[in-house]
């Protein structure tokens, strides 16, 4: 499923990317070093960090995209970073199981 | 572009502290594999465990420096650091053990998995260190 029909059904929020990015998984974890270890390419990965190195994470681990949980914000630099390298960021105030379960029924 | 038997040379130099540019460095090999048509999944690998090298440099060691060597035969980057060394690099390969102070954990490092996941991804990891005078991690990854 693309990024945008899952932004759509959801009602999420997307702050950088075109949507157009297949997901094929979900994976959930907020330590960086676990999520570039165990995220498979094409995920979808719910998270509350929120710093800047989540961007490197999700490029490197090759996730289809960062799903920010529970209303989680980011500043600016993080998004013109995301932007820069490729890398799609959404937001929604659900929390991370609840994206979970409702994205799984979805993809 | 494209490794027709020769090699390509990257050097960088990695900031102390500097989480902002933390993973530039493997981001631009990155870039540069994928240009020169490395297999996907050989280049997810090599760049992974770079990062895992790098996050440890900019968290653990001053900086340092990474020098990267693309041959048709293998990738190989070594990173180099005049941090305080490891003292037990048994322990620092154990999954879990970690020295990062809480300020880092914060950002989500200090996992204790930046040696081990080097170790998964890699086909050889080298790790030298001497106390007091800083850290040499070499990850090898083959092409054939």
């Amino acid at each position: 499923m693309k990024v945008k029909t899952l932004v759509e059904e959801l009602g999420m929020t997307l702050i950088t990317g075109d949507g157009e990015k297949e997901i094929t998984g979900i994976y959930a974890c907020d330590l960086l070093s676990w999520v570039i270890s165990h995220a498979k390419t094409g995920d979808l990965w719910v998270t509350v960090m929120n710093n800047v190195n989540i961007v490197a994470v999700a490029s490197l681990a090759e996730v289809a995209c960062i799903v920010l949980a529970e209303g989680v914000t980011v500043d600016e630099q993080v998004v013109n970073k995301a932007s820069e390298n490729g890398v799609t960021l959404l937001g929604s105030s659900m929390p991370t199981a609840e994206i979970i379960v409702k994205t799984s029924k979805l993809i | 572009m494209g490794l027709s038997g020769q090699k390509v040379t990257l050097r960088y130099t990695i900031a102390a502290e500097d989480f902002i540019s933390a993973g530039e460095a493997s981001s631009h090999v990155k870039k540069t594999l994928n240009k020169l048509g490395i297999s996907h999944e050989l280049v997810k690998r090599f760049t992974i465990a770079m990062y895992e090298a790098e996050i440890n440099t900019v968290i653990h060691a001053n900086g340092g420096e990474a020098y990267v060597e693309i041959t048709p035969e293998k990738l190989m980057v070594r990173i180099s650091d005049n941090g305080p060394g490891i003292s037990d690099i048994e322990k620092a390969m154990m999954e879990g053990w970690s020295t990062a102070p809480e300020h880092i954990s914060e950002m989500g490092f200090g996992a204790g998995m930046g040696l081990p996941n080097m170790k998964r991804y890699a086909d050889e990891l080298a790790v030298e260190s001497e106390v007091g005078v800083g850290t040499v991690v070499t990850i090898t990854v083959y092409l054939s």
